[in-house]
């Protein structure tokens, strides 16, 4: 199978070629960069479910869902810049940043909140397209550009916070006009059947579903395949690279607003210094889910498993009743073995072409 | 000729700073021709092809394409003036499959607004297609392009020249990395191309490749025109001679009489 992925299926018929062998939806499916963290959420799933007895129970079901969906809103953009040959080490704080923003221009102009989230969307839009103006103009590493964000937006967060309310949290929005409209959207939950579902998870559904769409069938998702493949040959053949990179670092910015929102929609108030280390468990769920670290290969609904592998450990471990300073063991060995795993999966596809 | 050239430049000059990387440099490009840049490593055939591509701009003399003066400012100006290039990195993408290879940067659409997608099934089979016409009938559009051989690499990306209507094809040094079985397929793709009423601008420092399908020949030597000629008007022997330098010919006429033992390359 192929890097980029397309769904099989889509095969012409009656294209029969005698040095093809049949390929066999089995081998097909070993070819998809997800392979690998599908059969390692099968692994921890079952392992829990074994471990930890409450494991399987409806509620117990939401909250690592919900869990999940957090990290995997925001791992859905962070594997497609991935996937262009980029990362972005300030994504976890620029959620927070999102937050106060929104929060604070609705507290202090005491103005109907959808001021503030919306005001707070510009923001943080002009803050992805700062990362990615400065990482295609100075062609630096997007480790070293993203790294200086991070710590701006560190130091800004707090700075700015402990500037405008005194203390290192915001006040609460809760009994503003807005309010109820906007934690509707952003941090509600309905039940269906025994299960709660939080409003994130559809999000999340949401965008993974929007992301393979773009990935696969549309002209940018190619152009993100071969800037993060080849940008020589990218560049080489007309694809807008600088545009393509731009546009990745603003699909980061987009799915930080959203987390964002959800961070103060359900909590009213938003702690400056939360974020901090969460870029690092989004860059995970992404190579989890089968991105080549490199560049050039991965998808969308890998990084959703990732995201549901991350979020069955850091719940399982809890259901069974274990001391969770082990989480971030596990992740770790997870990360490892997800890597090798792909590495070896993708080896074997390719050499049984 | 009385139709324009396709391309032709005229006492070009390219400066990297206090480097003179191309003096003087003047060649025709015609359809239905193909016109072979000869030169050794460092020769200026690089900048030359840079400035054909716009990748760089000159910096003196004239530069016009189809009789019109032209500055190009980047690749797509030249793709859309309807000059293609194929690198010697080929301008592929390796991990990406040949389909998406193929039309990479001029993906077709289909659908309109929100639902604009691309039309997956017309890329495939056009990428089939061209690549049979070609003559070269892949065993899988969807395999990664980078297990194809190098040879089947160039291939495609002449295939993908010809498909988007090039008027001008510039292939850097085509045969350089390949054995001799191989270059000789790539050559009939370039005389195929040429066939096709596309103007060929061929890059190579093996002047046997270059006699055995070129129209025009213009010799490159530390960045100025050290000779240009015209098929007819000139054998193997000078074009080598040329290439060479009389000097260094009798040392190259025994490394040639002894690589073209086995492994070595056609000696035409």
């Amino acid at each position: 199978m192929s890097a980029a992925a397309p769904p099989a299926g889509t095969r012409d018929p009656g294209a029969g070629d005698e040095r093809l062998l049949r390929t066999s939806p089995l081998r097909r499916l070993m070819g998809r960069p997800e392979l690998g963290s599908v059969v390692g959420a099968v692994a921890v799933f079952l392992f829990f479910a074994i471990v930890a007895d409450s494991f399987l129970r409806a509620a117990s079901l939401s909250t690592v869902l919900y869990a999940a969906s957090t990290i995997g809103i925001m791992a859905v953009p962070v594997a497609l810049l991935m996937i262009g040959g980029e990362f972005d080490l300030s994504a976890g704080v620029m959620v927070t940043s999102s937050a106060l923003v929104s929060s604070m221009v609705s507290y202090q102009l005491t103005a109907n909140v959808w001021v503030g989230v919306l005001v707070s969307l510009l923001v943080t839009l002009a803050i992805g397209v700062f990362n990615g103006v400065l990482l295609t103009r100075t062609k630096l590493p997007s480790f070293i550009i993203t790294l200086g964000t991070f710590l701006m937006l560190t130091g800004l967060n707090l700075g700015f916070t402990k500037l405008i309310s005194g203390t290192v949290s915001t006040k609460s929005i809760a009994d503003m006009e807005g309010f109820s409209s906007a934690k509707a959207l952003f941090a509600s939950e309905f039940t269906l059947g025994d299960v709660t579902i939080k409003v994130t998870i559809l999000w999340w559904i949401g965008l993974v579903a929007l992301a393979t769409w773009i990935l696969l069938r549309t002209r940018f998702g190619n152009w993100i395949f071969s800037v993060g493949g080849g940008p020589d040959a990218a560049r080489a053949v007309g694809v807008p690279v600088v545009r393509t990179r731009i546009g990745l670092y603003m699909g980061v910015a987009f799915a930080a607003w959203i987390s964002g929102q959800h961070l103060l929609f359900s909590f009213d108030v938003v702690q400056s210094g939360e974020g901090v280390g969460n870029e690092l468990i989004y860059i995970i769920a992404a190579v989890i889910g089968g991105c080549l670290i490199t560049g050039g290969y991965g998808s969308a609904i890998g990084s959703a498993v990732g995201a549901l592998i991350f979020g069955m450990t850091s719940k399982g471990i809890v259901y069974a009743e274990w001391n969770p300073d082990w989480f971030k063991f596990f992740l770790g060995a997870m990360l490892l073995l997800a890597t090798l795993l792909n590495a070896w999966v993708r080896k074997r596809a390719e050499a049984t072409r | 000729m009385t139709e324009p050239a396709l391309i032709e430049l005229d006492e070009v000059s390219k400066y990297y700073g206090n480097i003179r990387a191309l003096e003087g440099v003047s060649l025709e490009v015609h359809a239905g021709e193909i016109t072979c840049v000869l030169g050794d490593n460092g020769a200026g055939k690089s900048t030359l092809i840079k400035i054909i591509a716009g990748l760089h701009q000159h910096d003196a003399g004239s530069f016009s394409i189809e009789g019109e003066p032209a500055r190009l400012a980047k690749p797509r100006d030249a793709l859309d003036r309807g000059i293609a290039t194929v690198y010697q990195d080929l301008a592929v993408v390796p991990l990406m499959p040949v389909w998406r290879n193929f039309f990479l940067g001029s993906e077709p659409t289909k659908g309109v607004g929100p639902f604009k997608r691309l039309d997956v099934q017309l890329m495939r089979e056009t990428t089939r297609t061209e690549l049979l016409r070609m003559g070269i009938d892949l065993r899988d559009v969807d395999q990664p392009i980078g297990t194809l051989s190098g040879g089947e690499r160039q291939c495609v990306a002449i295939a993908r020249a010809v498909h988007f209507g090039a008027k001008v094809l510039v292939l850097d040094e085509p045969t350089a990395a390949l054995g001799v079985k191989q270059s000789g397929v790539v050559l009939k793709y370039v005389a195929a191309a040429r066939d096709a009423g596309l103007g060929v601008v061929l890059i190579t420092h093996n002047p046997h490749h270059a006699f055995l399908v070129g129209d025009r020949f213009v010799l490159l030597k530390r960045g100025r025109m050290s000779g240009s000629h015209t098929k007819g008007s000139v054998t193997l022997d000078e074009l080598t001679r040329q290439m060479a330098g009389g000097s260094e010919l009798d040392d190259l006429r025994h490394e040639l009489e002894r690589a073209s033992g086995p492994g070595g390359d056609d000696p035409a």
